[in-house]
């Protein structure tokens, strides 16, 4: 093993895993590839998308290709921090409304 | 910045980029064996009917990525009697456009004179204007209508509509200056819906990575310059940054070389390849040489004939049957979609 988990290099040999399972893979790369282009959204929102869900998921491969394809595509810094945001608003929102469950219990069991 | 010839830098010595170019392979793919599996080796011509030529590096700005390391401490610039010689040469054969660049092509004193000639010559007239020079000094602030005169096409440098991104590509204060010029274009006819005076711009990426799709970023392009500044444009054309000059010299001092490298490498395009600009056109350099594009005039890659070296001595037939010369840097003009001096290539 290496000494680290992720390694930048590793993110070109994503479509090596389809040495220990080809079908799979082709069937994912294909679906990729389709869910990626324009249609009702733009290839450029999809990257926005991607790029948000990126940080959600924290994924350092997927931080490191939707920074370059958003760049690619044009997209600014200030359009790329806000999708950011975006994921950051849902994350932190996510937690947040999770304490209407501690409100109910607290309310249930104090006098 | 001062341009790297200024700065002693060692990059600006043509024979050492190539051999940078030639050494640093740490597998990529090399060029020429990926265009002799597409069977396009030896390049050749499919015709001859733009002729570029490079009045000189003299600039008023001092680009992060450009490739002819042009600088206001150049002092490179075309002479009348080479200009004449260029003049004799478009009145003698058929070419369908001149493309005149620099540098800042306005900053050689001949400029106008040239144009004037060249008009008279009922050739197309195509200028790659910095677009600040139209503001540096108020003996350039009629160029808008000495261009529209003229009839000249204006190609013109716009990496980004926000002044950050311009400005760290092209200097501070660029951006303000450009959205200025483009204005003073626009009020004049340039770019303007029913007008024949043609503004196009020119999008190179502030980095290290490639241009996405040309249609949607000249959307996008259109939209963000119209909506912030009542600006109006042509088409936009996506130019591929080519690791040569100054912007090799940011690849391999940011640490990007071997990444963009690779990625240039990896997207070949043989389709591309077909259809890249140097087998349509000849180039000039400042003082009458000869090259197969503007980035080959940068390398020194003079055109490969034994007999022909200078403008003086141009000879069409021969100049249609060379074979182009290539190297690692040619990955700039084959990867994804293309780039040349027009934009993407399919």
């Amino acid at each position: 093993m290496e000494k680290t988990y992720y390694d930048p290099a590793d993110l070109k040999k994503f479509g090596d895993v389809s040495e220990f399972g080809p079908e799979l893979a082709k069937k994912f790369f294909d679906y990729y590839g389709e869910v990626f282009k324009d249609g009702a959204l733009t290839a450029r929102e999809k990257s926005l998308i991607a790029l948000a869900v990126a940080h959600t998921v924290q994924c350092p491969y997927c931080i490191d290709a939707y920074t370059t394809d958003t760049l690619e595509r044009g997209c600014s810094e200030e359009q790329m921090m806000e999708a950011v945001h975006v994921a950051v608003a849902i994350r932190g929102g996510s937690s947040l409304v999770h304490s209407v469950q501690m409100m109910n219990k607290v309310k249930e069991v104090s006098m | 910045m001062p341009s790297l010839k200024h700065t002693g830098n060692k990059l600006f010595d043509p024979q050492v980029q190539l051999k940078y170019l030639e050494t640093h392979i740490n597998g990529l793919n090399v060029f020429d064996q990926d265009l002799t599996a597409s069977g396009l080796s030896p390049l050749k011509p499919r015709s001859l009917d733009v002729l570029q030529i490079n009045v000189g590096k003299v600039c008023n700005q001092s680009c992060h990525h450009c490739h002819v390391d042009a600088a206001p401490d150049r002092k490179e610039s075309m002479t009348t009697e080479t200009f004449q010689q260029c003049l004799d040469v478009v009145r003698k054969n058929k070419f369908s456009m001149v493309d005149i660049t620099g540098g800042a092509p306005e900053l050689n004193p001949n400029f106008r004179w040239f144009v004037s000639e060249l008009k008279k010559l009922k050739v197309n007239i195509l200028v790659r204007c910095n677009l600040t020079i139209i503001n540096s000094h108020k003996r350039f602030s009629d160029l808008p209508e000495f261009y529209a005169e003229n009839n000249v096409e204006v190609i013109a440098s716009m990496p980004y509509f926000t002044k950050n991104r311009t400005d760290s590509q092209r200097g501070d204060g660029v951006f303000e200056s450009s959205i200025h010029a483009l204005q003073m274009l626009n009020a004049v006819g340039y770019g303007m819906e029913g007008s024949d005076l043609r503004l196009n711009l020119v999008y190179n990426p502030s980095g290290a990575f490639l241009p996405g799709d040309q249609l949607a970023l000249e959307q996008q392009f259109k939209k963000e310059l119209f909506d912030r500044f009542s600006i109006n444009f042509n088409n936009l054309y996506c130019i591929t940054n080519l690791p040569i000059s100054r912007f090799l010299n940011y690849l391999i001092t940011s640490g990007n070389y071997q990444n963009y490298m690779e990625k240039l490498s990896s997207s070949f395009n043989p389709v591309a390849a077909q259809n890249v600009m140097c087998r349509e056109m000849i180039s000039v350099g400042w003082d009458g040489s000869l090259y197969d594009c503007d980035f080959n005039q940068m390398l020194e890659l003079g055109v490969d004939l034994e007999s022909i070296s200078h403008i003086s001595e141009y000879d069409h037939t021969a100049l249609i049957g060379r074979n182009i010369r290539t190297n690692q840097h040619c990955y700039g003009c084959t990867a994804g979609t293309g780039s040349s001096c027009g934009g993407s290539v399919v």
